[in-house]
């Protein structure tokens, strides 16, 4: 494997990079903070003729979406990045995109929704976009966002997918970092990720309808359709990440560990979170308490599998959120990985910390402390950690 | 009433740049409520997202911090639910005339009574000074490196383009005519559209080689003249500044309520 020349970039800037490697035909975003750094860097790369890309300044991220659903009906490669407000606008468009098949890739960086206005970091934008039928990837630094977004139409576009494909990247946590990373050749890139052949697509000497009205005779097909792409789509992202470890040599997992061997007690994080928690996990182990981390890279399709052979010989498992599911009893992962446990003969106490919402920095003193207290815990729980109240 | 009372002094020092033009219009609007004396309580302020919209966290007044270009929408939904209260929605220039901009001309169609404040610095200031609805062609920002290739809006003409029954235009530099033309809004009973351009130095002025605040209300200074002035003539360039337009048409919430009366009457 070829040695790279490592350089140091901020995290939002680097996305951009990537995106102008993968050939884009479309971009359109919308400044938003925290993700305003990734839309500025990638203009420059249009610009500056350094990428060959329509870069469609919209009015709204309603538009952004609409504009990259559109120009990937026509065949188009088509990237937008938001978070937020933005992407909650955007809600609307979302499960048009999947159920067109449309293999978009959009970063987010994630950030709270309001009230009250938060242009910090959290999971909370994400969350509501579950169920839109996009595939959804949470990355932990510089480098991931790097490799994750350079992969990301690899996966959209594989016949066997069609859909698209989100990359978390928390807001200004990851955003605004500088950190050291390595880029593959544009050669490499090219090789890795052939022009996309789509298809179906909108053309005049072919006509054909895309999202038309659907009685009830067609509608549940086109959503099973959907459904059974996106619970597929696993065995293909994880040939690509397969084949990516091979050419560059950085592993990717729907779920991966760190120190779980023989750990009574697992953490449970995703996103930027999990290599503070890697540190509060040696701390752990330092102090003699039985603990090990599980990442959960792969949010949507949920790695059900996977996270059952990562957690098998656990007794207890601390899920961290870092989002609310209001009304539910649990944060969004937490209620997820509790569904995984149904109808299994044993299965681990969970407990589920809801932490790190609005910016709230976790430190690895407060991963320790959740450590601690999860080690002891009988039951399941439910806390909000750190907050008064 | 001295101004520290109508501010939530808990919240200072403010964030807005050293030079940002969005103090001043604050000021002005805090120097015209106490000129006509209405109740702090009798008063909402309802705000948007962006520079502009930190206002709303400072002024002591009923205030709503809403999300980007929904000032006006929310602001309609006050001021139906409760027309007695004067409603003011101070906006940047995304809030107004980008991913808000039909809120604003149906409001101005409408004719309801509120004061939209356009707090107009031809930049989006707090995402890190991209071009926005009101940069004009050829002038500098972020995203256009080479110039700005888009037209902007003329405020004016499009708020009576909509149908807003007051329309003005002032800027920072005018001070006092701001607080006049303010009050003359805000008692106004209709849609007021008030264009206020306000100095971003920190991105419209440094991309633009307006080198300080300063420079920037020079700027207003020599190339704003009073409506009619017949140096327009000579040079078509200059921005006309005071009331364009102060018409009395049927309020959108006395209309609503006289078709409540006519519906009850007929059942
Ligand atoms: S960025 Fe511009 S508009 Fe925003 S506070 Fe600073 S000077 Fe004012």
């Amino acid at each position: 494997m070829a040695k790279r020349k490592r350089i140091g970039m901020e995290v939002a800037l680097a996305a951009a990079e990537a995106v102008g490697m993968c050939n884009v035909d479309v971009a359109a975003v919308y400044p938003i903070t925290p993700q305003s750094h990734i839309a500025e860097h990638l203009s420059e790369l249009v610009a500056d003729g350094k990428t060959d890309t329509e870069y469609v300044t919209v009015e709204s991220e309603h538009t952004s979406m609409s504009v990259c659903i559109g120009a990937s009906a026509t065949g188009a490669r088509a990237y937008t990045a938001t978070c937020s407000q933005g992407l909650m606008l955007m809600h609307e468009l979302l499960p048009i995109a999947s159920a067109m098949r449309c293999p978009i890739v959009m970063s987010v960086a994630n950030r709270p929704v309001n009230a009250p206005l938060n242009i910090l970091s959290d999971h909370s934008d994400i969350m509501p976009q579950r169920d839109s039928g996009w595939i959804v990837i949470f990355s932990e630094n510089g480098q991931e966002v790097v490799d994750l977004t350079l992969m990301a139409y690899r996966i959209a576009e594989d016949k066997d997918i069609m859909l698209p494909v989100i990359i978390g990247i928390d807001g200004f946590i990851l955003t605004h970092m500088v950190e050291p990373m390595e880029f593959p050749d544009q050669k490499e890139i090219d090789k890795f990720l052939p022009p996309y052949k789509p298809y179906a697509t909108l053309h005049p000497d072919k006509p054909l309808t895309m999202g038309a009205f659907a009685m009830p005779d067609f509608f549940p097909q086109m959503m099973k359709a959907k459904d059974m792409a996106l619970l597929n789509s696993k065995k293909t992202i994880v040939k690509v990440w397969d084949e990516w470890e091979r050419k560059f040599g950085r592993r990717y997992r729907p779920v991966e560990t760190y120190r779980t061997e023989g750990a009574e007690t697992i953490l449970v994080t995703m996103g930027s979170m999990s290599e503070t928690a890697e540190l509060g996990v040696d701390e752990l182990r330092d102090k003699g308490v039985s603990v090990g981390l599980v990442k959960i890279r792969l949010w949507r399709p949920f790695p059900s599998d996977e996270l059952k052979v990562a957690v098998k010989d656990a007794r207890v498992l601390a899920v961290m959120d870092r989002a609310v599911s209001p009304g539910t009893g649990g944060g969004p992962v937490f209620t997820d990985i509790k569904a995984v446990f149904y109808g299994e003969d044993s299965r681990p106490i969970i407990v589920n910390y809801v932490m790190g919402l609005g910016g709230v920095d976790v430190t690895v003193g407060d991963f320790v402390k959740m450590g601690e207290k999860a080690a002891k815990a009988k039951k399941e729980e439910y806390e909000f950690y750190g907050v008064m109240g | 009433m001295p101004v520290r009372d109508y501010i939530r002094e808990r919240f200072f020092p403010h964030i807005w740049c050293p030079g940002c033009g969005h103090g001043t219009v604050m000021g002005s609007m805090i120097r015209a409520i106490e000129n006509l004396g209405i109740k702090k309580s009798d008063i909402v302020v309802v705000s948007g997202i962006g520079c502009s919209s930190r206002i709303c966290g400072y002024l002591d007044f009923h205030t709503l911090h809403t999300i980007h270009g929904r000032a006006l929408a929310f602001a309609t939904g006050v001021k139906l639910s409760r027309p007695e209260l004067t409603l003011i929605a101070p906006m940047g220039d995304g809030d107004a005339f980008a991913i808000g901009g039909n809120h604003l001309i149906h409001a101005a169609r409408r004719n309801i009574d509120i004061t939209a404040i356009i707090m107009n610095n031809s930049i989006y200031g707090m995402t890190g000074g991209q071009y926005s609805p009101l940069t004009g062609y050829g002038d500098f920002a972020t995203t256009a490196p080479y110039g700005n290739i888009d037209r902007s809006f003329d405020v004016v003409k499009l708020a009576m383009g909509a149908g807003a029954s007051f329309v003005a235009r002032t800027t920072t530099y005018h001070v006092r005519s701001m607080i006049k033309i303010l009050e003359k809004a805000i008692t106004h009973k209709g849609f007021s559209v008030v264009d206020i351009l306000s100095q971003c130095p920190t991105y419209f002025g440094r991309k633009n080689k307006l080198e300080s605040a300063v420079d920037m209300l020079k700027y207003y200074k020599t190339h704003t003249i009073p409506i009619g002035s017949k140096e327009k003539e000579k040079n078509p360039d200059l921005i006309e500044r005071g009331i364009f337009v102060q018409e009395k048409y049927p309020e959108y919430c006395a209309e609503y309520d006289k078709i409540i009366e006519k519906a009850s009457k007929e059942r």
